[in-house]
């Protein structure tokens, strides 16, 4: 696997320990008392996203899913709430991954933004419809920031995949 | 019947049917949850589980706090401590002569054949967080089931009124603030007695609905729990008025207020006892028997209708 595809680096496997991992740390980032500062990114989004672009064979529905439900409950929001905006975010996110990969980390940004926004809209659709106020623009700020967040995560979430840079003459690549 | 080659790599089903599946489970869950609320049992088994993370996402800011703790100067504890003791003196002064009132209430009371006041049980609870759902307006306090709380105990503070337990945990409960949207409380303006209830509006708000234009309020009144709801006991601060919009073009005047407990603000709360149910009337009988947590519900179903 390559960082993008157009670049000439290639990474080690995957570990799919590491992978749960991220995403149990991104579950206790999420469960931070962090209620006041609405501009915090939902870590598990973010990470089942960057998961189902890099390893859609690995991560995918199941995983949004269920953490979908964990955050439901630490979040007393709707049961199947965020289970609904993860498991559309995380289908659109590993259609998009051919596509999404062949572009610089920049550009991925501008991706991930809109599937960003979509777990946001979703919710705010199905508790309007539940009966909730609108919660105010600020709800939708904290995609921008995990939308910006997005190089610094793929170096974060790669890094045990790099191997050291041997030049070695007589290899191809 | 036809043969298939065995497939060279195995995807599972398709992504489609997946993504159809998982969604209806979702709305499934959605629709139950929402309308009919008979989903507690998977949320406590789902919000047992967690329990652990959440106390280990909690560690990180205590840990910051028990530091900043540490590095206040002796000085300024020796400052607080003082302040405390001060304060303690000056409400234990206060504390004797309510016991003393209240012996006596007790004893007027029996002389004229009134009814007991009920008596106020409480404990204290410290808050965990702000639940992150920016839609309601929730806490989490660190008493559960395992220390008998029920959901629909009123929740106050040192000045007045919080909310009310609306969900319990093994661990924790979940309690909503007075200024949810969903949350009525119905009050009393200590001033001249008139009832009414008080409607949570979001934003750190409550509003006083459905008095008439020419009501006798104004602005600064206290009010106070009427105890009518058979959930909160009566006399306990909820909000003061802030404002009132008297328009000729609408029935009622628009009246806002300010809660009197720091809602929204605070780290220690206290859980009143549930009120006992008043036994009904025998005509009305086992049917319109309601226990009293339910009660507000039914009230704000027939406000919606109204509405």
């Amino acid at each position: 696997m390559q960082t993008t595809f157009t670049s000439s680096r290639i990474l080690l496997p995957v570990k799919p320990w590491f992978i749960v991992l991220s995403l149990f740390v991104a579950l206790v980032l999420n469960f931070l008392p962090t209620a006041e500062w609405p501009w915090i990114p939902d870590w598990v989004a973010l990470t089942l996203i960057f998961w189902s672009v890099r390893e859609s064979r690995r991560v995918g529905m199941g995983w949004g899913f269920f953490l979908g439900l964990v955050m439901d409950v630490a979040d007393s929001s709707l049961l199947g709430q965020h289970a609904l905006a993860y498991v559309l975010a995380t289908y659109l996110a590993s259609a998009l991954s051919k596509r999404i990969l062949w572009f610089p980390l920049m550009s991925q940004a501008l991706y991930v933004l809109p599937l960003l926004i979509l777990v946001q809209l979703i919710q705010v659709a199905v508790r309007i419809i539940a009966g909730a106020n609108f919660p105010g623009l600020e709800y939708f700020v904290s995609p921008l920031i995990g939308a910006l967040l997005w190089l610094p995560l793929t170096y974060a979430l790669l890094l045990p995949q790099y191997q050291p840079v041997e030049r070695d003459a007589n290899r191809p690549i | 019947m036809e043969y298939q080659p065995p497939p060279f790599f195995k995807r599972g089903p398709a992504p489609l049917a997946l993504l159809t599946l998982y969604v209806a489970i979702a709305v499934t869950l959605l629709v139950l949850d929402a309308r009919l609320h008979t989903l507690e049992l998977l949320r406590q088994t789902i919000g047992t589980l967690t329990h652990p993370l959440q106390v280990a996402a909690q560690q990180p800011l205590r840990l910051l706090e028990g530091i900043g703790e540490r590095l206040q100067s002796a000085s300024v504890t020796q400052d607080e401590l003082a302040r405390v003791r001060r304060e303690h003196l000056e409400r234990s002064a206060e504390v004797l002569r309510t016991q003393q009132l209240e012996a006596e209430n007790t004893h007027l009371r029996e002389l004229l054949g009134l009814a007991k006041r009920e008596e106020m049980a409480a404990r204290a609870a410290s808050v965990v967080r702000t639940a992150r759902d920016p839609f309601s307006l929730r806490i989490v306090v660190d008493k559960g089931t395992q220390d008998d709380v029920v959901a629909g105990q009123p929740v106050i503070d040192d000045k007045g009124v919080v909310g009310q337990v609306t969900r319990v945990f093994p661990f924790v409960s979940e309690v909503t603030l007075i200024t949810d949207k969903d949350q009525a409380v119905p009050v009393q303006i200590v001033r001249n007695g008139l009832r009414s209830v008080v409607f949570g509006t979001g934003g750190g708000r409550l509003e006083l609905r459905f008095l008439p234009a020419s009501a006798d309020v104004q602005e600064g009144d206290i009010l106070v729990t009427s105890g009518l709801d058979g959930v909160f006991l009566p006399g306990i601060p909820v909000a003061k008025i802030e404002r009132i919009e008297s328009d000729s073009v609408y029935a009622f005047a628009r009246i806002h207020c300010v809660p009197t407990a720091g809602v929204e603000n605070f780290s220690e709360v206290m859980l009143l006892a549930p009120r006992k149910a008043n036994a009904l009337p025998a005509e009305l009988g086992e049917n319109g028997r309601q226990p009293p947590g339910e009660r507000q519900t039914r009230a704000r179903k027939k406000h919606a209708s109204a509405e």
